[in-house]
């Protein structure tokens, strides 16, 4: 880095030097934010000027944030020229399902975690903070083997069934549903509601930060999903957008490198998520300190 | 479980009226079971009972034709493990390559990032500075993009004419072909000081059929920016834990130390610290876990190439299986894998366990971020 940190040498008086000191650091660390806000974000910078280059312009100027000439034929060749309409159809009905389903069933067994009680709670407590400690790498195998065995392997249902419920999900909602005051339901209880009503009308509409936490994250997971795609389907038909993006990439396209329709299609399947990381942002920062906490 | 006990104390006073009403009890241990049956059903057909299955799987000699659970696939017994150890052969070499691949990516990844991380927490915590949370946002926004996306980007930066070695070329370092270089980084050190052929001694036998040669290759210039990547990415989320430990370390102590005329220096190594010693050392073994299942960037990237310099355990364990269609040794990779991951975990978590039952646990508000300015 090119950051002078010189302190003035002689400041005539005390307050003065500390005052020089104060401006050199506040110096210092707006030279360290913007020399990493670069390093972190002219990737995405070079990503979106790439993709509306020419693929000579690309090559030449790999650097320059301004495409010379402006050209769109590397997204008229996205979807013109591969799969990626259906990957993106596939890709939006996968999340959409596995986020409802995720929602869904990881808050019935959270709240049955947190609220009743009944035999074997503990022992299955347990077991989901086990799971979660289960490398997704490892199961690629396993997985395959299941979905074979079942006759689901190269479907929608094997896409999407496994993936929906997962471990943390239950955890993030039954330590919600912990901290919310147990009087309200057992008010509702009192009055004759049943336990999924109470758990339906009462605890869930309570549990509104705990849902949208678990919306994004599973919103955010299923779409950049990749490895479970790649051993649960093998048909081009089938394929979302991080396993049609990583054939895109592996796979031969003809002639030239074709970066900007590679960075074109790139930057398209990365939108989604931008959008909801920049209304959401706070959801996400809690998440990773949920991480922090899990152990 | 610390979080067990609380919640049974926490609900006692509940059980007395419902107990009256009677039945109830009854109610919920079925509504219970109802109410958990659907994860249950999919965790347990989906992550427990492959795993069992995939057991078996490693002890038989499966081609992936037919199925593998009649008497027809032949059982090896412990044979693809023993071949991934002890019997010297193109398996174990691979098998050898892609640890030792991994062994210098987590020795490079992990004190990498965790510097990374706590450096740019340091400054993004700083009282004084401004549009911290814009450059916080910017920091984090990598981890939360799809890794095959990211992959394409940094494929294309480091590519022969790409970004990185425009960049290198204004400082007129002419720079490598990335994904074509093989060569180990620690080889190139030494041939930089003129150790251009290896003595005889590190070529003549290594433990596990490599070399020690090879052993001491140190990552190839193509790993170097997978884990360049890979850092880049996981920096933002680390990030984001060291912050919320930073919150802890009260301000009073930070001003009190500055009265004292303790330099930043003296501040950061004697007060801040150890004080988010427990932070540190999540991190690092976050790190750990999660750098031996790098996947994903290798079969964008590299695919394991050149020369096998990428390869990891669990984009070998794919390879041998889906590629090379011998299931039962690919199987066996995943374990071994496993098991490296495990206890790392295990160790985590007990260490962890200590600490938790130096603090008492306050549940959800705990886990939630003080709002920053």
């Amino acid at each position: 880095m090119a950051v002078s940190t010189d302190r003035p040498a002689a400041a005539p008086a005390r307050g003065d030097q500390r005052a020089a000191r104060t401006l050199a650091t506040r110096f210092l660390g707006y030279a360290t934010l913007v020399f990493f806000g670069l390093v972190f974000l002219y990737p995405f910078v070079i990503q979106i000027a790439s993709s509306f280059k020419t693929e000579p312009d690309a090559a030449a100027n790999p650097l320059s944030p301004f495409p010379d000439p402006l050209s769109l034929a590397g997204f008229e060749r996205i979807f013109a020229g591969t799969n990626f309409p259906l990957w993106l159809g596939n890709s939006l009905l996968v999340t959409v399902l596995v986020t409802l389903g995720r929602v869904f069933f990881d808050s019935l067994a959270g709240y049955a975690l947190a609220r009743l009680r009944f035999a074997g709670r503990g022992g299955l407590f347990a077991a989901v903070i086990a799971v979660m400690a289960v490398p997704g790498v490892v199961l690629l195998i396993p997985k395959f083997l299941v979905l074979n065995q079942l006759g689901i392997y190269n479907s929608y249902a094997g896409l999407v069934v496994p993936l929906l419920a997962d471990a943390a999900g239950v955890f993030i909602m039954k330590q919600f549903f912990e901290s919310i005051p147990v009087s309200v339901e057992e008010a509702a209880r009192i009055d004759g509601a049943s336990i999924f009503r109470t758990f339906w009308s009462v605890v869930l509409p309570m549990a509104k930060p705990a849902l949208i936490t678990l919306t994004i994250l599973s919103f955010q997971g299923s779409w950049n999903e990749f490895p479970h795609s790649l051993v649960s389907v093998q048909d081009p038909d089938l394929f979302t957008l991080p396993r049609g993006l990583a054939d895109l990439v592996s796979g031969s396209l003809g002639s030239g490198t074709q970066y900007p329709l590679k960075l074109g299609a790139a930057l398209l399947a990365t939108i989604p998520v931008a959008i909801i990381f920049v209304v959401f942002q706070r959801y996400f920062v809690r998440d990773a300190n949920d991480g922090a906490d899990k152990g | 479980m610390a979080t067990e006990t609380l919640t049974a104390v926490a609900t006692a006073p509940g059980t007395s009226p419902r107990r009256r009403r009677g039945g109830v009890r009854g109610n919920e241990n079925l509504a219970g079971w109802l109410f958990v049956a659907p994860v249950i059903v999919i965790l347990g057909l989906f992550l427990l009972l492959p795993i069992l299955m995939a057991l078996w799987v490693s002890l038989i000699d499966w081609n992936g034709q037919g199925s593998p659970f009649t008497g027809d696939v032949p059982f090896v017994g412990a044979h693809n493990y023993t071949q991934l150890f002890t019997e010297d052969g193109l398996a174990r070499r691979d098998f050898m390559t892609s640890i030792r691949n991994n062994i210098y990516y987590v020795a490079i990844v992990v004190p990498a990032q965790t510097v990374l991380a706590l450096g740019l927490a340091l400054v993004v915590n700083n009282r004084m500075l401004k549009g911290k949370s814009f450059f916080r946002s910017a920091f984090y926004f990598p981890s939360v993009t799809s890794s095959v996306a990211i992959s394409v980007v940094f494929l294309f930066l480091f590519a022969n004419s790409g970004a990185v070695n425009a960049l290198l070329g204004f400082f007129g370092i002419d720079g490598p072909e990335w994904f074509a270089d093989s060569r180990g980084v620690l080889h190139l050190l030494l041939g930089a000081v003129g150790v251009d052929s290896p003595p005889a001694a590190l070529t003549d036998g290594g433990p596990f059929g490599l070399t020690w040669w090879d052993w001491l290759a140190g990552p190839s210039v193509a790993m170097i920016s997978i884990i360049t990547l890979v850092v880049w990415t996981t920096s933002g989320t680390f990030m984001l834990m060291f912050l919320a430990g930073l919150q802890n370390v009260p301000v009073t102590l930070d001003e009190a130390s500055t009265l004292d005329g303790a330099s930043a220096w003296q501040r950061f190594r004697h007060v801040t610290l150890p004080m988010i010693r427990p932070t540190t050392f999540l991190v690092l073994t976050l790190g750990m876990i999660g750098s031996w299942q790098v996947f994903d960037q290798v079969y964008v990237m590299s695919q394991g190439d050149p020369a096998k310099t990428t390869l990891t355990p669990a984009y070998l364990s794919y390879r041998t299986a889906f590629r090379d269609f011998d299931y039962g040794s690919g199987a066996a990779i995943s374990f071994v894998l496993f098991l490296i991951i495990i206890v790392l975990t295990l160790i985590q978590r007990r260490a962890l366990a200590e600490r938790d039952t130096d603090r008492p646990r306050r549940g959800w508000r705990r886990r939630r971020v003080p709002e920053r300015s």
